[in-house]
């Protein structure tokens, strides 16, 4: 894929270009690069999940200046920073929302390409580069959300170390050895805190290998169809940078809602106790981003069972290139998959619901029910859509689609 | 150049706009480096000066450095007023290195103004402070004599809340 290059016109670019082509490499990445005409504001979620990740970054970066790594002083380091640092209420909230804010773009940037079938050949690669960001933004977030040392905090620290001691044979070592003791204490916090702060260079690198992987093919478009000619196209700016940018300011002003009028909506009051390691809260529950997956971990009465489910649950999604045996991409055209896709949503949803309640009655049963119908629509509905779905007519391009009526 | 534009307005207003919204991002991430309210509420210390005898020297911290306070018998300060300003590095009078009234107390920053060590108090050769890390010595009024260090001793920004109580800073 390329649009035009880039050609220094002043002596002093010429010579630089000739040795460092970071210029034309902008220039062809971000400004000429041909994107589908027919994107829609789905499409926005990749460039917002970058600012998200720098923004945190930034915020993280400035917190750790002010922040304590130990069990003594993390609780009252975070207090010092929400009362006595300049602006630290401001740059504590923006980073604890951002958080929220950057899984509810990572889930509709996830739903957006398993509707439109971003996943297919030839763009399989990229799907699994993105599990792997996911997978390291979980335990980002998981190390993160331990550090203010709350009550909550210290529970969760708890209840997911203790996880690995589902492992026969060597699990309890494990569970020490990440430990650093005999239970979540000083030594956890400490080599967490190192931990959430090199991980999100890491999640840098792998983005920068999905970017790249995506731009080998090219972007995805609502229609799934290939691109047939440069009439199906736009380049990259102004179009996309500027419907980027608005799409932007409106999550922002989302994000800006939380921070400034409910920042302490989506947390749990809980973690307002410091941590007590001998006394367990009443219920304990993670941030909502993580309750479809504690749900499922509940839902499974036995205890290595529950945890293969919950990794399972997610590695199942790297598979979903080859479990969907469909030859058509966007949902748009596949009748059937489309109404299993929105009840997949509410699936997830309602594990999300679950997730917040206490592991009682009815509403275990329903969790049950709903973490079989979630491996079922990725173990026996995906592959057997494709053999007997009857697909509707494809348009014969993009600038036909974009051009002729859309009937939903 | 031909008329403005609308297009051309729009540009400038919108860029006006992002530098504006780009300042104020830009403001809390520089600020939050500036000292904070539990740093700025240590500014300012008071010192009960009722248990200091006279001719004693104590120190007490203020904002992270030592702080010297000196209580001067009357022979040390007329000493202090008899130096000749040719013979001081970095002349100033006695005078205006205390309060008026409040002569007997001599408030300094401990800090050598050479290369920032801590001077020992009642040593050296002129009834002051000694810096032993490259031989400042400082006089009674806490003005270098002789070393290498360039200035006199800093003299803190301070008032008498009352005769016994003082507050630096």
């Amino acid at each position: 894929m390329s649009g035009q290059t880039y050609q220094p016109q002043s002596r002093f670019m010429k010579w630089f270009e000739a040795r460092l082509p970071i210029v034309g490499f902008v220039y062809s990445t971000l400004l000429t690069y041909p994107t589908p005409r027919n994107l829609n504001y789905w499409w926005t979620f990749g460039g917002i999940l970058t600012f998200m990740l720098v923004a945190q970054i930034v915020t993280g970066v400035v917190l750790a200046m002010h922040y304590t790594p130990t069990s003594a002083g993390a609780f009252d380091s975070v207090e010092h920073i929400m009362r006595n640092v300049n602006y630290g209420w401001l740059l504590r909230y923006i980073h604890a929302n951002g958080a929220s804010m950057f899984f509810l773009a990572v889930y509709i940037h996830i739903f957006r390409g398993l509707y439109y079938g971003s996943y297919k050949e030839p763009r399989e690669v990229l799907w699994i580069l993105g599990v792997i960001i996911f997978l390291l933004m979980m335990a980002t977030a998981f190390m993160g959300y331990v550090l203010p040392w709350g009550q909550m905090s210290f529970w969760a620290a708890t209840v997911i170390t203790n996880l690995f001691s589902a492992i026969p044979g060597f699990g309890k070592a494990i569970t020490l050895w990440l430990w650093g003791g005999y239970a979540v204490d000083n030594p956890t916090l400490v080599r967490f805190y190192s931990l959430h702060y090199l991980l999100p260079f890491m999640i840098f690198g792998v983005v920068v290998l999905h970017i790249w992987a995506l731009h080998v093919p090219g972007n995805n478009n609502p229609a799934g169809i290939d691109v047939k000619s440069d009439k199906d196209m736009l380049s990259f700016h102004p179009y996309m940078t500027v419907k980027d940018n608005f799409a932007l300011v409106l999550f922002l002003i989302v994000l800006a809602w939380l921070v400034f009028y409910i920042p302490n909506y989506l947390g749990h009051s809980d973690n307002y106790i410091p941590a007590n390691p001998l006394q367990t809260p009443p219920h304990i529950v993670p941030e909502w981003y993580f309750l479809p997956y504690y749900a499922i971990l509940r839902a499974i009465p036995d205890k290595l069972l529950g945890v293969v489910a919950l990794f399972a649950s997610i590695g199942v999604l790297a598979f979903v290139p080859w479990l969907d045996t469909s030859k058509v991409r966007s949902a748009r055209f596949r009748p059937l998959y489309k109404q299993f896709f929105w009840i997949l949503v509410i699936c997830g949803i309602g594990l999300g619901y679950l997730g917040s309640k206490p592991p009682e009655g009815g509403y275990v049963i329903a969790a049950r029910i709903l973490t079989a119908y979630y491996f079922f629509h990725f173990l026996v509905i995906l592959p057997l859509l494709g053999y007997i779905e009857k697909p509707r007519p494809l348009p014969a391009s993009i600038s036909e689609a974009v051009l002729k009526p859309r009937k939903a | 150049m031909a008329e403005p534009t609308r297009r051309d307005f729009l540009y400038i207003a919108t860029a006006t706009m992002g530098a504006v919204g780009a300042a104020a991002t830009v403001w809390p991430f520089i600020n939050q480096m500036n000292p904070d309210a539990s740093v700025l509420a240590l500014a300012a210390t008071e010192v009960n000066l009722a248990p200091i005898e006279q001719g004693q020297i104590i120190t007490i911290k203020w904002r992270g450095k030592p702080v010297f306070i000196f209580h001067r018998t009357k022979k040390t300060i007329d000493e202090a007023r008899a130096v000749k300003s040719g013979d001081l590095p970095d002349p100033q009078p006695d005078e205006a290195r205390v309060k008026k009234g409040h002569d007997q107390w001599l408030v300094l920053v401990g800090v050598c103004t050479h290369l920032g060590c801590v001077p020992l108090g009642h040593q050296g050769d002129y009834n002051g402070w000694f810096c032993p890390c490259h031989g400042s010595h400082y006089d009674s009024s806490g003005r270098i004599r002789k070393g290498p260090a360039p200035a006199n001793l800093e003299v803190p920004p301070y008032e008498f809340v009352s005769d016994t109580m003082v507050r630096i800073g």
